[in-house]
């Protein structure tokens, strides 16, 4: 008979990880903290800086110094800035003028309730086409046969459909936002490891039940990555709507200011755009990743080991 | 040749789920011709339904207008302008995208201006594109390059970091150049990323195209004016400010058509370019 | 079970005792895919028995099929004929071609399938808490006495991405055992572990076993896990799989690590290993795919 000793492996304490640091207990804000200072010691700030000074600086020389043939009828940057900035803006839209919030304030509405709209429709559309083929056969294909229509070309018929002009855009809008979130969120069930759902009903759980515990939460990563897309998709066809047949808005203003020759106001227009794009995009990206704890915590460790 | 084409036919014909789908659009259809005649038949008009065209109205529009050469050379303006602007998009991106891949120093440079820009909605350059470029159509397609040019770009980035390291290892000790490592393994490896760029890309693009020929072609106060004209867009616009709504859908459906063609041709030529995905 | 000298047969009769907790009876399976003309067969009129409360391990070269014959006891897979049972109940047989899974047959899987959004003690209680079996606290009381008896006290509350892929593994036997389970089925779970984590595992799979008893169902391709762990070790064939050769493992139970030094080890070892290698030839002549 051999020494035996049932108990000598399982009664050691268990290793959390073989990182270097212990993370057992480590908040996510503190994960962030510190991968933005390593970010701050890398080389990239600084490349970061050296391009936009290199954009901006083209932009300056070709306008405004070389004066450059093409160039000579855009604003250059400081004419830009200067009236972004200016109390008394030249052509009626600066950070101090109230209407220009209200151009923001209206674009935004509009994108947040077809964004919501399209989330609180689309997801589940999504999960039940990934979970259930039947479904999926019925549904699938209707939905196929619409979306190659570009949003815009639902304009018209959507000023035929419903009466006001919020309505058609919003609905524009909602339609892309729409398609982008439910083809992703149905994609991401469809990627989930059939070993989920094989240990979910091992372990006695039922359809339901593997609906909810395992489906939704595995396709989370897949859902968030579609909401993102459907953001940028979703202010796509809102300028698009805008500019064809809308009053206030981002597009709008962008529309006017050509046909009032008020160029500088153009590209207010655009770079307000910019910004508020990708605020509403991390917005979604941050939503995401703090429902998503495990999945931040994970990759900060470097993933699967 | 012929019966290969049969054979496949009628093995998806005898599937159960072909006939689900058949079904499913088949009712959709049916509610659609219902809903739009709900006036005349009910009395009571539905919704938003009732202000469609019914589905017989635009078959027979479709009909009337596959027969007129003007349609087809709407149809074949827009197809051209898409092609332009994904192609340049292609040409420019691809370079653009692999270069960033590959140096970290031109990556820190340029990543950060491209994300800024990238968010600013492709139409929402129509103006500045206008004012910059000489013609009409140069200006259509810059805004079309655009659509295509940042997911193309983007998508080839994310192939090209993928690459496991470990191809570069095996190269290097088999003595391969800088030039070679290139040509061998970061083109090839890329090329699926590549192909996913662009069929997404080229869907993109026929949005960005559409909108910019209705916006040229009309728009809310006539803005862009001049007479670009043509397109299936600007074919749509007319059709509204016409009064002939069952052009519009009918229009809206080509371009639907259209578009999905794209897409599927892009698909084809995917596989073709890279044959070893498809394997196994 | 343990004295008397190795007992090696080439193909069983089926045994007519009736089987308790845990024992599964494959009886002359078949597993057929694809169509008459088209097919292929993974299983070949496979017999064998897996006896109640102890371990066995299937030895065969990848994709010979062995996992499939694990997919059917499990629910997952059908089978084309045969039958198999569960202490007296018909799993799969004639009239059903595909058993239901359930938690008295449950599964440790190759790649792990710890739920990677819930925590760990989330996962272990999972089970219990979606049959109703047991409420939120007695099933989280439960939880925590096991996995302290495996030594996972201290990462109830971390997710399976903080834990290393070996500690991942015991946390998914436990979230297993707390189900009471008849038969637990292993397919090959320390398949991607480095060797020096796997022989970690493999002790710490065996104190599990002593600690609960439980059958046990190991598919693996490494002949010297499988003799270390096993009491019974079937050999099976290049695919269609029917068992080659099975082997009493007369090693007294509990082992350690000491045993694989042993005279009586490498005997074994040299009984089986000819017949072993001469699959795995086969296989690799075939072109076997890894799977």
């Amino acid at each position: 008979m051999t020494e035996a000793s049932p108990v000598r492996v399982l009664n050691s304490e268990v290793p959390v990880s073989m990182a270097e640091d212990d993370v057992r207990g480590v908040s996510a804000l503190t994960i962030a903290i510190h991968r933005a200072w390593l970010w701050l010691r890398s080389p990239r700030p600084y490349l970061m800086i050296i391009g936009f000074v290199l954009f901006i600086g083209f932009w300056y020389l070709a306008v405004e110094v070389w004066k450059l043939p093409r160039f000579s009828e855009m604003p250059g940057p400081t004419q830009v800035v200067r009236e972004w900035l200016s109390r008394n803006p030249t052509y009626g839209l600066s950070i101090f003028t109230p209407e220009y919030y209200l151009h923001i304030w209206v674009s935004t509405r509009r994108v947040a309730i077809a964004f919501f709209l399209a989330t609180a429709i689309g997801v589940p559309l999504g999960l039940f086409l990934g979970w259930s083929e039947r479904f999926k056969q019925y549904v699938f294909p209707v939905f196929e046969l619409l979306r190659p229509i570009p949003p815009l070309a639902w304009v018209p018929l959507a000023i035929v459909m419903f009466r006001g002009s919020e309505t058609p855009i919003i609905f524009l809008t909602f339609l892309a936002s729409f398609y982008a979130t439910a083809l992703n969120t149905m994609l991401g069930v469809e990627s989930i490891d059939v070993s989920y759902t094989r240990a979910a009903s091992c372990l006695g759980a039922t359809r339901w039940q593997t609906f909810r515990h395992v489906i939704v939460p595995g396709a989370m990563p897949f859902i968030f990555t579609g909401l993102q897309i459907s953001v940028g998709v979703a202010w796509f066809s809102l300028v698009a709507g805008e500019m064809v047949s809308g009053q206030y808005g981002l597009g709008y203003v962008i529309n006017t200011s050509y046909t009032m020759v008020r160029y500088p106001t153009i590209v207010i227009g655009m770079i307000t755009l910019g910004i508020v794009g990708y605020v509403t995009s991390a917005a979604v990206r941050l939503v995401g990743d703090y429902l998503m704890q495990w999945r931040t915590r994970e990759l900060a460790l470097g993933g699967d080991r | 040749m012929a019966k290969a084409v049969a054979l496949k036919a009628f093995n998806v014909i005898g599937r159960d789920d072909f006939w689900r789908g058949a079904l499913s659009i088949a009712v959709f259809l049916v509610f659609w011709e219902i809903g739009s005649r709900s006036h005349a038949l009910f009395g009571v008009a539905f919704p938003w339904v009732s202000q469609i065209p019914a589905p017989s109205a635009v078959l027979r529009e479709l009909v009337i207008l596959v027969q007129e050469p003007s349609f087809w050379m709407s149809a074949l303006l827009s197809t051209l302008r898409v092609f332009e602007g994904f192609f340049a998009a292609m040409v420019i991106g691809i370079p653009l995208g692999l270069a960033m891949a590959v140096s970290r120093t031109f990556y820190g440079i340029t990543f950060p201006v491209f994300e800024v820009l990238r968010p600013i909605p492709p139409l929402a350059w129509v103006p500045a594109s206008i004012i910059f470029w000489p013609t009409q159509e140069l200006s259509i397609a810059f805004v079309t390059f655009l659509g295509a040019f940042f997911t193309i770009v983007i998508n080839v980035i994310g192939g090209a970091q993928a690459i496991d390291v470990r191809y570069f290892q095996a190269a290097r000790s088999m003595g391969s150049s800088t030039w070679d490592i290139f040509r061998r393994i970061i083109l090839p490896a890329t090329l699926p990323s590549i192909v996913v760029g662009a069929t997404v890309g080229v869907g993109i693009t026929w949005a960005v195209v559409v909108a910019a020929e209705m916006i040229s072609g009309g728009g809310s106060a006539g803005s862009m004016g001049g007479a670009a004209g043509g397109g299936l867009g600007f074919f749509i616009w007319n059709s509204y400010v016409g009064g002939s709504y069952t052009q519009i859908v009918a229009g809206m459906i080509s371009i639907g058509i259209a578009g999905y063609i794209s897409s599927a041709v892009l698909r084809k030529v995917g596989k073709w370019v890279t044959p070893w995905l498809s394997e196994g | 079970m343990s004295l008397h000298p190795a007992a090696t047969r080439d193909y069983p009769a089926v045994s007519t005792q009736p089987i308790r907790k845990g024992g599964v009876r494959i009886a002359d399976v078949v597993k057929a895919y694809g169509t008459k003309e088209a097919g292929i067969l993974a299983v070949d009129h496979c017999t064998f028995d897996v006896p109640p409360g102890e371990i066995t391990v299937v030895v065969g070269p990848s994709g010979c099929g062995k996992t499939t014959l694990l997919n059917a006891i499990a629910g997952f897979h059908s089978i084309s004929a045969g039958t198999i049972h569960l202490d007296d109940e018909l799993l799969c047989g004639p009239q059903r071609l595909k058993a239901p899974p359930g938690p008295d047959r449950i599964v440790v899987f190759q790649n792990g399938a710890l739920f990677p959004w819930k925590t760990n003690i989330e996962n272990v209680t999972f089970g219990p808490i979606m049959q109703g079996a047991l409420s939120r606290a007695e099933a989280y009381d439960k939880a925590r006495h096991m996995m302290a008896d495996a030594g996972l006290r201290g990462i109830e509350h971390n997710y399976p991405g903080e834990i290393s892929s070996g500690v991942r593994r015991r946390v998914e036997i436990v979230r297993a055992l707390m189900n009471d389970p008849k038969i637990l089925l292993l397919d090959e779970p320390y398949r991607a572990l480095d060797s020096l984590t796997k022989s970690v595992m493999h002790e710490a799979l065996l104190e599990i076993f002593y600690k609960n008893r439980v059958t046990i169902f190991f598919i693996t391709h490494d002949l010297e896990e499988a003799i270390f762990l096993g009491h019974r070790v079937v050999i099976m064939t290049t695919r269609p799989c029917r068992p080659k050769k099975i082997l009493d493992i007369d090693i007294p139970h509990p082992r350690d690590y000491s045993v694989l030094t042993t005279k009586r080890f490498r005997e074994l070892m040299d009984e089986t290993a000819a017949a072993v290698h001469e699959e795995a030839i086969k296989a690799f002549a075939a072109g076997e795919k890894e799977r």
